[in-house]
């Protein structure tokens, strides 16, 4: 009998604890990267990871960890698999320090933790300001232990196009390119685990790396995967400008007391504190975020009349700021020149994380047999907002689940891949060559980097913070005018070796699929719920759209189909934060 | 400001065994570019500064704020991070529309361009079992406990991105001789301080006195400079120097 084999496409934080898990079964992965993995994207995530360790004397509880992340998300995230997650936190987190993660310590010595948006006790691990680089790099660690024992092989600069389905419609492995060659080659595997990150780049301008287009899910979505609450993205309050990207500005300088002001008559107004007395600048993103937006746009008090604010460390030592917020004073002083110890930071905000995503079942496995999802491209973890610091820690569990899920779903199948006539590898082998081929001839008059700009300009515009139906028909159109547009692109480099731009324009057209599937789910929802705000529907509405939106792709644009929360574990309340949150006292 | 362009001289090649050669390009300047964001607004528009049709320039980046350690290349012959290189600082010291050169780094191997191959350095990774050994990724409890003082300066070490400038900053790091190089040394340093990494520190050592290593440092203290992490490598070689002359001493006795 042939060796069984899983592939998993990303070396973020949630592929490669996927595949830590499946290689200690013994089991072979092929792990396919777009950059060598310890480059991936989670080195950028910055302010910690949540675990209700309760070591700082609060009484903190997995329960209020669980109530917290619920409430957060405007009570859209299935609460069972949050329930899990929550309560496998502080585990994940003593996993990771065993592993040789360098978090910040208390004097005895133990993890130390910060406040963060949205939750009243101290329950953020964190590693200075580069938390996401710390957990990153030792992930990378431990599967390297496991490539130099050849469980695991790194296909590194290698790009998903498109899985492999057999007739019986089960996943059988994916085709990938080498973005240095240029070759197509098929990879047989008995489970595809697709932890390929969020889409930022579908905005141009976000706090994301330039590898996060989205693209591997907008190519499983056109072949017959559900993308669910895409009309979530999350606006992060505080990014600095720029032209290239929006650099992120950890929310834990807020939370080790940084404040957001501008002036008003004259003098400084800390208008979050004044707006939310109980949390003050520790609100979640979707509400300071909307309060930033409010103050600049709508009252027009941006700091020297641009749309800004400060956010203000100046109050705090210098050596506490160095030790706790190092990571990104530097990237601050390097990107704009002001020293953010004696000057305050201007900042925006700015998009940051996709809380909707590719459509799982609680195993993370997708409607395609055989195919999984997790990290920040599926859904799961987060509803219509996402409290920060929960992303490490849905990135790392959910490939706590997605890898043993997929050792499962092989040991359930009656022939494995190699045992397969070749058939559906060839089809799909010669589709993508096909298309490769079109695309090197693509002789228009669009440069795809343009094209890609305007597309993130349409959607920063209209599919933003505030939002409204007029808009989103108005973005409706303009995405299927860009469909028709891409079609003329001209292939400006005619090189057949290292061509980027052949592979950006095949990423371009995923994210213009996936633009529209988040237009079409904003436009829907009429309701206001989490980071998604209509100004013609500000109330949240239970009755219509307690539901998870689900996308299906179709030739002329995505339909939706709706689907139930579960809600089995705490009831639906009104989310406020003008006042201190009571834990809901069902359960446990 | 209006009509300033900046002005850049690329070292170009079109595949690993193809000879190089200069294109010069002319941007037009905005305030806060860097190198990064000039390079992609030559794609938009590929035409050099003769006005004639060009490929776009190749190169790797991903981040663009300093993390990722992609976008490694020479930058008026220092070794940098292209997203962190700002036009008004580099202007600032060689006066306006000076012209910028570019070049790929030239330890290692060219891809095409800009892009170099450095998977040598993530192999030297392995050669010195550069991860804390575990029974496994399931939770079993508590981890070690670990001073503040420790955890301040392991830190430090843990930001290493292998971007690769102090491999290239370094002259033992050259075609006749396998140096691991600096960066590879003083993640010893990091595993060694853990205190579950440093129940194999002998292993990480034996690596280190093995063929290519820490021998081969020859102390020109480049690497430091150059590290965009501000990592102070060279203490750190120092440091494992005593530590490999102490266990080599124990070992001889033990043997």
């Amino acid at each position: 009998m042939s060796k069984a084999k899983i592939i998993v496409v990303g070396g973020g934080l949630s592929g490669l604890m996927a595949t830590m898990q499946i290689a200690e079964k013994g089991i072979n992965v092929d792990l396919l990267s777009l950059v060598p993995v310890k480059r991936s994207h989670s080195v950028c995530a910055q302010g910690g990871i949540n675990a209700a360790l309760d070591t700082k004397g609060e009484g903190d509880s997995t329960w209020e960890h669980f109530d917290d992340t619920i409430y957060g998300g405007d009570f859209l995230a299935n609460q069972s698999s949050v329930k899990k997650m929550c309560e496998a936190a502080p585990g994940l987190i003593y996993t990771m320090d065993r592993m040789g993660v360098m978090f910040s310590r208390t004097v005895e010595g133990l993890i130390d933790l910060r406040n963060f948006g949205g939750q009243k006790n101290k329950r953020t691990a964190f590693a200075g300001a580069t938390t996401g680089a710390q957990l990153e790099y030792c992930c990378d660690e431990q599967v390297r232990k496991h490539e130099a024992s050849g469980l695991v092989k790194k296909f590194e600069g290698w790009e998903f196009l498109s899985a492999i389905i057999d007739e019986q419609g089960i996943c059988r492995g994916c085709i990938a390119q080498n973005l240095v060659t240029m070759e197509i080659h098929p990879f047989k595997g008995d489970a595809v685990i697709l932890a390929t990150g969020g889409g930022g780049m579908i905005y141009a301008k976000s706090t994301t790396s330039t590898i996060c287009t989205g693209s591997a899910a907008g190519a499983i979505f056109q072949q017959g995967a559900y993308l669910a609450n895409m009309e979530f993205v999350q606006i992060h309050p505080t990014a600095m400008l720029g032209d290239d990207k929006t650099r992120l500005m950890s929310e834990s300088a807020r939370g080790d007391g940084g404040r957001i002001w501008t002036y008003k008559d004259g003098k400084p107004w800390y208008f979050l504190e004044e707006m939310y007395p109980a949390y003050g600048n520790l609100v979640p993103r979707d509400i300071a975020s909307r309060a930033i937006y409010n103050v600049c746009v709508e009252m027009g008090l941006g700091i020297d009349g641009e749309n800004q604010v400060y956010l203000d460390l100046t109050h705090l030592p210098t050596e506490f700021l160095d030790r706790r917020l190092g990571g990104i004073i530097e990237i601050y002083e390097k990107f704009n020149g002001d020293d953010p110890r004696k000057v305050p930071m201007k900042i925006f905000p700015g998009i940051h994380y996709f809380m909707g995503g590719i459509h799982v079942n609680e195993n993370h496995m997708t409607c395609i047999p055989g195919l999984f999802a997790s990290g920040e491209c599926d859904y799961m973890y987060h509803g219509a907002n996402r409290l920060g610091a929960n992303s490490l820690l849905s990135a790392l569990y959910s490939g706590t689940i997605s890898g043993p899920a997929a050792i499962k779903h092989i040991n359930g199948l009656n022939k494995l891949s190699n045992e397969l006539e070749n058939k559906c590898f060839d089809q799909e082998l010669h589709r993508q060559i096909e298309y490769n081929e079109k695309i090197v001839r693509m002789n228009g008059k669009e440069n795809p980097y343009n094209l890609h700009e305007e597309l993130g300009e349409k959607m920063r515009a209209n599919v933003g913070v505030v939002r409204n139906n007029k808009d989103l028909q108005a973005n409706e159109c303009f995405i299927r005018e860009i469909k028709e547009r891409w079609n003329n692109i001209n292939m400006v480099d005619c090189l057949g070796y290292s061509n980027q731009v052949i592979s950006f324009t095949k990423e371009l057209k995923n994210m213009i699929e996936m633009a529209h599937a988040i237009t079409i789910g904003a436009l829907i929802r009429n309701e206001s719920r989490g980071s998604h705000y209509k100004t013609d529907f500000p109330e949240r509405n239970d009755d219509e759209f307690l539901r998870t939106s689900k996308s299906r792709y179709t030739q002329n644009g995505p339909m939706i189909e709706w689907e139930e929360v579960d809600i089995s574990i705490i009831n639906p309340r009104k989310r406020s934060y003008g006042e201190d949150k009571e834990a809901a006292q069902n359960g446990e | 400001m209006e009509n300033r362009h900046i002005k850049l001289k690329i070292k170009r090649q079109d595949s690993p065994d193809s000879l190089p050669w200069w294109e010069e390009f002319c941007i037009p300047y905005k305030p806060n570019m860097n190198i990064v964001s000039v390079l992609m607004e030559i794609r938009k528009n590929p035409v050099n500064s003769k006005g004639e049709k060009t490929n776009p320039v190749v190169w790797e980046c991903n981040c663009l704020e300093e993390v990722c350690g992609a976008c490694s290349m020479l930058i008026n012959g220092i070794p940098k991070q292209a997203c962190a290189s700002l036009i008004d600082k580099i202007y600032e010291k060689t006066g306006f529309e000076k012209k910028i050169v570019l070049e790929p780094l030239k330890k290692f191997p060219v891809i095409r361009d800009l892009t170099i191959d450095r998977h040598s350095m993530f192999d030297n990774l392995k050669r010195i079992k550069a991860w804390v050994s575990v029974d496994g990724s399931f939770a079993i409890g508590r981890g070690p406990r670990f001073a503040e003082r420790e955890q301040k300066w392991a830190y430090v070490i843990s930001r290493c991105m292998t971007c690769g400038c102090c491999q290239e900053a370094c002259p033992n790091v050259n075609p006749k001789s396998n140096f691991i190089g600096p960066s590879a040394i003083a993640q010893v340093r990091l595993f060694n301080t853990h205190p579950i990494g440093a129940m194999h520190k002998e292993i990480r050592l034996n690596a280190l006195m093995s063929n290519g290593g820490i021998q081969e440092c020859g102390n020109a203290q480049n690497c430091r400079k150059v590290c965009p992490k501000e990592i102070p490598l060279t203490t750190h070689i120092a440091a494992l120097n005593r530590d490999t002359v102490k266990y080599s001493i124990w070992r001889w006795f033990s043997e």
